[in-house]
Order: C-alpha cells, then sequence, then structure tokens
C-alpha cells in the first residue's frame, strides 16, 4: 500500500482517458454502422467485409484498454498476464478459425444445390 | 507492485506455500483471473457457434440496423442502433465508476468506495432494464414479414426501398378471434394469432402497386435481392403460407430462426452475468457500508468484484460488435 497522493492523483486521471477514448471508439463504431460506406461493404479481405474488420480491430482495442487499464493487468506480473491473455488469444482464434470455415463451407455446399429453397 | 498483494486475513489457510504468493497475486485475485478465463472461453464458444450459423445462412441473416430501430418516446422514427449505444455506453460508464471504487479503496477511503459502489449498482440496473426493453421490442417486432412454404422469411418494401408494416399493406383484417379456456370444456390453448391473415397480406399486396418484396438471398455485391413486381406478386401467391409478426424460439420477421434463438440466447446469458454482477455488487456494496474492509485493513474484496463487473462489460463489448455491427 505504498501508494502516495500523486500517483493516484494520475491513475485517477488514466481512467477518465481511458473512458474518453472508449466513448470516442464506440460512437466511431455505430457511426460506421449507421452510414455504412459502400466500398466498405462491397470489398472484402479473407471472407470478411473491410468494414467488419474495422469494427473487430476496434472492438479488441477497446479489450485491450479494459483489460489493461480497468482490469488492471499492466500492474500484473508477466507470468499472469500471458497466463491469462495468450491462452484466451490462442483458444479463440483456434475456434473461430474452426468455426467459420467450416460455415462458409455449408453455405457453399447449401448453394452449389444439394440444398433447393422453394423459391 | 506491492500494492496487489494484501493481506485478507486467510494467509496460511489457502496456499500452503508460505509467504511468498505464487504470481505476486492474492489467492483470491488469481482465482477470479481462473474464473474470468473460462467464462471468457465460454462466451467464446457461444459467439463462435453464432458466428459459424451466421456464415451458414449468411444470405437470410438480418441485417442489425433494421432490426434494433427502436429508441424510448421516439415512436415511428427509425433510430438505427441509437439505444444499444446508450446501453453500450451505461455499461463502460458504470465500469469506470467500479474502477474509481477500487481506486478509492486503495487509499482507504470508505465514503468515496460507497458513493461509486452505489453508482456502479444503479449503472447495471438501468443496463437490464434497457436489455429488457430491448427484448420486448425484438419479440413484439415492428414491420412484419411473410414465411414461405421453406420456412424463409420475404420481407415487404416500396419502390423506394423503405420497409413496409404488414398494417399498412392489408386493406382489412379477416383474422378470427383468438380461443381461450372459457371457449369449451376441453380446451386448453390457442395459437397465438397475428393480426392479419395470410389471404389479407395477399390480397392488399395485389391492390398497391408500389409494394415489392425482398428475399433472403444476396447478389454478388453482398446485397439482398429485391423483386420487381410481377416476380413479387408470383412469389407471394405460390410460397408464402404464413403471417409471421416478432420473433419467438421457432421463427421471427427478421431472418433466419437461428438468429432470434442466438440473440436470446447469449445477450440473456449476458445479462444474466450483469444480474450476478449487480447482485454481488450489492453485497459488497453493504459490507464496505458496515466496515467489513476497513476493519480487515483492506479493501481487496472490491478490487475483485471489479474484475467480474470489467470482465461482464468486455463482454458485452464483444457481444455488441458481433450481434449489432457486424
Amino acid at each position: 500500500m505504498a501508494h502516495d497522493a500523486a500517483s493516484h492523483e494520475s491513475s485517477v486521471k488514466r481512467i477518465w482517458y481511458v473512458f474518453f477514448l472508449l466513448t470516442v471508439l464506440t460512437t466511431a463504431e455505430v457511426i460506421l454502422g449507421i452510414i455504412k460506406p459502400t466500398f466498405l461493404v462491397e470489398h472484402k479481405f479473407l471472407a470478411l467485409k473491410f468494414l467488419n474488420w474495422i469494427f473487430i480491430i476496434l472492438t479488441l482495442v477497446k479489450a485491450y484498454f479494459i483489460t489493461w487499464a480497468f482490469m488492471h493487468m499492466e500492474g500484473e506480473t508477466k507470468g499472469l498476464r500471458r497466463a491469462v491473455v495468450w491462452t484466451a488469444v490462442f483458444l479463440i482464434c483456434y475456434l473461430m478459425f474452426v468455426l467459420l470455415v467450416e460455415g462458409d463451407y455449408i453455405h457453399e455446399v447449401y448453394k452449389a444445390g444439394y440444398v433447393k429453397y422453394n423459391f | 507492485m506491492e500494492a496487489t498483494v494484501v493481506k485478507t486475513g486467510t494467509e496460511g489457510k489457502t496456499w500452503g506455500g508460505g509467504d511468498h504468493s505464487p504470481l505476486k497475486a492474492s489467492y483470491g485475485k488469481l482465482m477470479m483471473w481462473f474464473f474470468i478465463l473460462s467464462d471468457a472461453l465460454t462466451f467464446s464458444g457461444f459467439l463462435a457457434a453464432y458466428g459459424f450459423s451466421r456464415y451458414k445462412f449468411i444470405d437470410s441473416w438480418p441485417v442489425a440496423d433494421e432490426v434494433f430501430n427502436h429508441f424510448p418516446f421516439l415512436h415511428g422514427v427509425d433510430a438505427p442502433m441509437y439505444y444499444v449505444a446508450l446501453m453500450t455506453f451505461i455499461l463502460i460508464f458504470s465500469s469506470v465508476t467500479m474502477v474509481l471504487a477500487v481506486n478509492a479503496g486503495h487509499q482507504m477511503k470508505k465514503n468515496k468506495v460507497i458513493f461509486y459502489l452505489f453508482l456502479t449498482v444503479i449503472g447495471g440496473l438501468i443496463f437490464l432494464g434497457s436489455q429488457a426493453w430491448e427484448w420486448k421490442n425484438f419479440i413484439q417486432g415492428t414491420y412484419g414479414a411473410v414465411e414461405t412454404k421453406s420456412g424463409r422469411i420475404i420481407q415487404f418494401l416500396d419502390t423506394e426501398g423503405n420497409r413496409v408494416a404488414l398494417s399498412d399493406i392489408a386493406t382489412e383484417s379477416t383474422q378470427r378471434q383468438a380461443h381461450d379456456r372459457s371457449s369449451g370444456i376441453w380446451f386448453s390453448t390457442d395459437e397465438t394469432l397475428a393480426a392479419y391473415t395470410i389471404d389479407d397480406i395477399k390480397q392488399g399486396f395485389a391492390t398497391k402497386e408500389n409494394l415489392r418484396i425482398r428475399i433472403p438471398k444476396l447478389d454478388e455485391k453482398g446485397h439482398p435481392i429485391i423483386l420487381n413486381r410481377e416476380q413479387s406478386l408470383q412469389t407471394l401467391s405460390t410460397d408464402a403460407i404464413r403471417v409471421v409478426e416478432g420473433a419467438n424460439m421457432y421463427r421471427n420477421e427478421y431472418g433466419t430462426p437461428l438468429f432470434a434463438n442466438f440473440f436470446f440466447f447469449i445477450t440473456g446469458f449476458h445479462g444474466f452475468h450483469v444480474f450476478t454482477g449487480v447482485l454481488i455488487n450489492t453485497i459488497i456494496f453493504f459490507n464496505v457500508i458496515l466496515g467489513t474492509y476497513e476493519r480487515r485493513g483492506s479493501y481487496e474484496m472490491v478490487e475483485k468484484v471489479g474484475l467480474y463487473w470489467h470482465f461482464v462489460d468486455l463482454v458485452w463489448v464483444f457481444v455488441f460488435t458481433f450481434f449489432y455491427l457486424v
């Protein structure tokens, strides 16, 4: 508990700074989601629209700030940080890759005409 | 960072490894991280399943800003995602008050902790109420749609491409009266009846020249296909079998049934977490007032509960992205 008043002052400042940042990012996401620029919607990278890439990257930025600043991950030891973050990131990437590729494949199978809809 | 290691009165009972705490974190905090990691993987499992189904039915997946377009006191105004943005803001703000409470706890300022915890609980309650309202709108629906023989949803548009509600299509309603138990001795329940029958819609559609239908198929640029007038009339007369209003677990007016299933399950599961968080925050709030942590000489409990609360916020950030934005 060897905190002095000055370091608390600065940590409160940082909290408000992060809050401001999260608000700006969320607002940017919502505005993009409402106007949906045609270029970003009609062009894709790795089967994902540019716009969705922007959303996902901004979300990861927000997740980083929540975890590091609010959950105080930056103050934990390297071991704890890696045990939590690397595990989650690795498993989630793996799961997403397997399921999304498979979902897209099934969609292609349906589209190729093995299943027909009645119109 | 000595602030992360504090005496909680349980030394010698938990680690049993002497004074040396693994990872320089207290027992309770490490266990909270264990829980958060496993819960994060649970949520990723749900969201991955959602992504799987979405890619599988990419044609008939609803567009979020047509589904979530309500705002309190703005009836009939198209307000895509304004409300959910506000909800997100409220939850992030309650995360801020939580971290301010934790910060005040480090300084052993009891009254500040009480004040910020109170704000956090209020924020959580507002969020829960908002979610209930969001569910209500989702279940009630806005425009209504028609289901085809193969269980797909077709929606109505005018020539400018704006959605048209069923009540603006049908000229009259010939829907029968719903029966209840008073109708007969052995009778128990009736199905939920839509405001219009499918024939009302077909008739109304035939008389109004400016109406078109949109089918759950995408063109090569990824926009849903809108049929011309002849095709619309043809499809409606041969394929449409049922009027769909709002959403339930079997069908919904927005698109593929799985969308509503995932919406109810994932936002419901998240809402359950928020509810639990509010409950735990309230308990801690009263403990702080009673001076439990003042006597213990450490507000680490506020920090641990704070971790959980931030995690709930973190999950919402992802749910928000994948349900409302992407």
